[in-house]
């Protein structure tokens, strides 16, 4: 399973940076560490028809997109 | 209640709340302006003498800790430090300049279209093209680095001094300095102006709202939902405009403003390629800094100290008459220093 950790990141670059790793790969798990990347995340990926789930690791989050 | 709708509501209150707090005494098309107000209190604390523009607004204090507030009961207060605090100083500065030689900054870039002022839609086309600019070198992997888990001192520092500084101003206001006329002698009473800024900070955290971040997420992701924002803001203030009869359209004699179309589009320019590179417009900086962000702070103090400047070395335009020499030669170094900066953090990325 490919992951992209955008830990740290601000946004819009956690986005940027999952539609890009989305070209490449069908299936990706994101990990960010604040609400506003989670939702902008969760948002794109939903919108490009993905199934999307997120659980909380600490004080991280872990983005599946399938 | 979905995302778009909360957004939306959002952008409502914060219309309206802007057309109230003209009508208990801020300037016309000011209800809010993050750019004029943090302009105004570096002029209250003497950074400038600029003796129209000098008064401690609380808006911009209950913003932040309206922000701080609400992050901290949902959780989602986070201090966090380490990306180019000095760059984003920078590009907050570069932000500054290119407002104030707008006049504005994108809140109340969207107030003055809601007055009617024709002006601002110049500065709209101005913002998206930087916004337009910033979003190639997004896709390009431009970023300024990963922020790192900072102490709680270091969250709460910009907050607690905004606190101090209020306070200080509420007990001893003989220290500040208060314009006595000009726009920075226009306020609404200290608890209706901390009052509506907290509720625009608790909005605006709670939805993520942002001007910059609207246009942005069209271009880069097409994506509508922080749009609704800004068009319910323009929507709001517009009818409460209306009802109150303060919507006049054209574009001359609009309030706080001028009519050099290329200096309008340029400043704003400016102020939507920063943004784009901070992350957000001055609104939403100020929401991050109460959100625990030391980078979104400095990104503020740069705003700040842009402020300053702007008004000891003339770059600030003048109302009805524009921007002078100064200020047009500045508007056009921070936008070479803006790019500058994008393009060195756009190659140095490795992916």
């Amino acid at each position: 399973m490919k992951e992209l950790d955008c830990r740290g990141l601000s946004c819009p670059e956690p986005v940027v940076m999952t539609k890009k790793a989305l070209m490449e790969s069908a299936e990706l798990d994101v990990l960010v560490d604040n609400r506003a990347s989670l939702e902008n995340v969760k948002r794109y990926a939903s919108a490009m028809k993905k199934a999307v789930d997120a659980v909380q690791e600490g004080s991280s989050w872990r983005i599946s997109i399938r | 209640m979905s995302e778009r709708i909360r957004v939306a509501a959002a952008g409502a209150v914060i219309g309206l709340a802007a057309v109230l707090l003209v009508g208990f005494g801020n300037p016309q098309n000011m209800g809010f302006c993050i750019a004029c107000f943090i302009r105004d209190q570096a002029g209250a604390l003497r950074l400038h003498t600029a003796p129209i523009v000098q008064y401690f607004r609380p808006e911009i204090v209950g913003i932040v800790l309206g922000s701080f507030a609400i992050s901290v009961i949902h959780g989602d207060f986070r201090p966090r430090s380490g990306s180019s605090p000095v760059l984003r100083f920078l590009i907050g500065f570069a932000v500054m300049v290119g407002a104030l030689v707008f006049l504005g900054c994108p809140l109340r870039m969207v107030l003055r279209l809601a007055g009617g002022d024709l002006n601002a839609l110049v500065a709209l086309l101005g913002f998206i093209a930087g916004i337009g600019i910033g979003c190639v070198f997004l896709s390009r992997g431009f970023s300024l680095g990963r922020a790192g888990q900072a102490s709680g001192v270091e969250g709460t520092a910009f907050p607690a001094s905004m606190t101090f500084l209020f306070v200080l101003f509420l007990a001893v206001p003989a220290l500040f300095a208060f314009s006595s006329s000009g726009p920075g002698s226009m306020h609404a009473p200290v608890a209706i102006s901390l009052a509506a800024g907290l509720a625009v900070g608790i909005a605006a955290e709670r939805t993520r709202l942002c001007m910059a971040g609207g246009i942005r997420d069209i271009i880069l992701i097409r994506d509508f939902t922080l749009l609704g924002g800004f068009a319910a803001i323009f929507i709001a203030a517009l009818i409460g405009n209306l009802a109150t009869g303060r919507f006049s359209l054209g574009f001359a004699d609009q309030p706080v403003s001028h009519s050099m179309h290329l200096w309008n589009f340029l400043g704003m320019l400016a102020v939507g390629l920063g943004s784009v590179m901070l992350g957000g417009c001055p609104l939403r900086q100020l929401i991050l800094a109460g959100e625990g962000s030391s980078d979104s702070a400095c990104a503020v103090l740069g705003m700040a100290a842009g402020a300053a400047f702007a008004h000891n070395f003339s770059l600030a335009a003048s109302a009805g008459t524009g921007p002078g020499t100064n200020g047009k030669v500045a508007v056009v170094i921070a936008i070479i220093m803006l790019l500058a900066i994008a393009a060195a953090r756009t190659a140095r990325r490795e992916s």
